[in-house]
């Protein structure tokens, strides 16, 4: 049982802890932050799996999934923000 | 053990933060424990990573994916925040007893 392997599922297992949040989340925000926590998580197990099967394109698809992660938030906070409208 | 220590350090704040993240009563709350989850949890955990592997090509990407998110954590974090005072929603405050 190597080290990595348990930190994988321990990142696993809270992230879909985190999933309760976003199904029965009362508001867009509470699903909104659950999803960029899910996204942080989901960047730090790609990391680890790099290591673990010393693959190094694992790592690049991690860095652009952080990306992704980041400017998908934004982009939803600013829509929420003008409650769907296109003015201001 | 050094590098054990960190990627422990690292679980602890990912574990906390998720029990945080579904017990707390408000938007700001929760905010405020995916904040600490991003970003001391993911840094605590690649630097071990990085101190366990030594120094080489993957220990390099990983200082550009530390760097990377220390730029843009506090940015959503900031985004999500700002977006929801915007909509004038309330903070969460104990009820009073008449």
């Amino acid at each position: 049982m190597n080290l990595i392997t348990v930190v994988i599922s321990i990142l696993a297992v809270t992230a879909l802890l985190t999933l309760y949040r976003v199904i029965v989340g009362p508001t867009a925000w509470d699903r909104l932050i659950a999803v960029n926590l899910i996204s942080s998580k989901v960047v730090s197990i790609m990391v680890a799996s790099a290591l673990l099967f010393k693959r190094s394109i694992y790592m690049d698809v991690a860095l652009v999934y952080a990306v992704i992660g980041f400017v998908s938030t934004v982009a939803i906070s600013k829509y929420l923000e003008r409650e769907g409208r296109k003015d201001k | 053990m050094i590098a054990n220590f960190f990627i422990f350090f690292g679980l602890i704040f990912f574990f906390f933060g998720t029990i945080g993240i579904i017990r707390f009563p408000d938007i700001y709350t929760r905010l405020q424990a995916s904040s600490k989850c991003d970003g001391a949890g993911t840094v605590a955990l690649f630097a071990g990573l990085i101190i366990r592997e030594g120094f080489n090509d993957f220990s390099l990407r990983i200082l550009i994916i530390i760097f990377f998110l220390l730029l843009t954590n506090p940015v959503s974090t900031h985004a999500i925040a700002r977006s929801a005072a915007i909509r004038k929603i309330k903070p969460w405050r104990k009820e009073e007893k008449k």
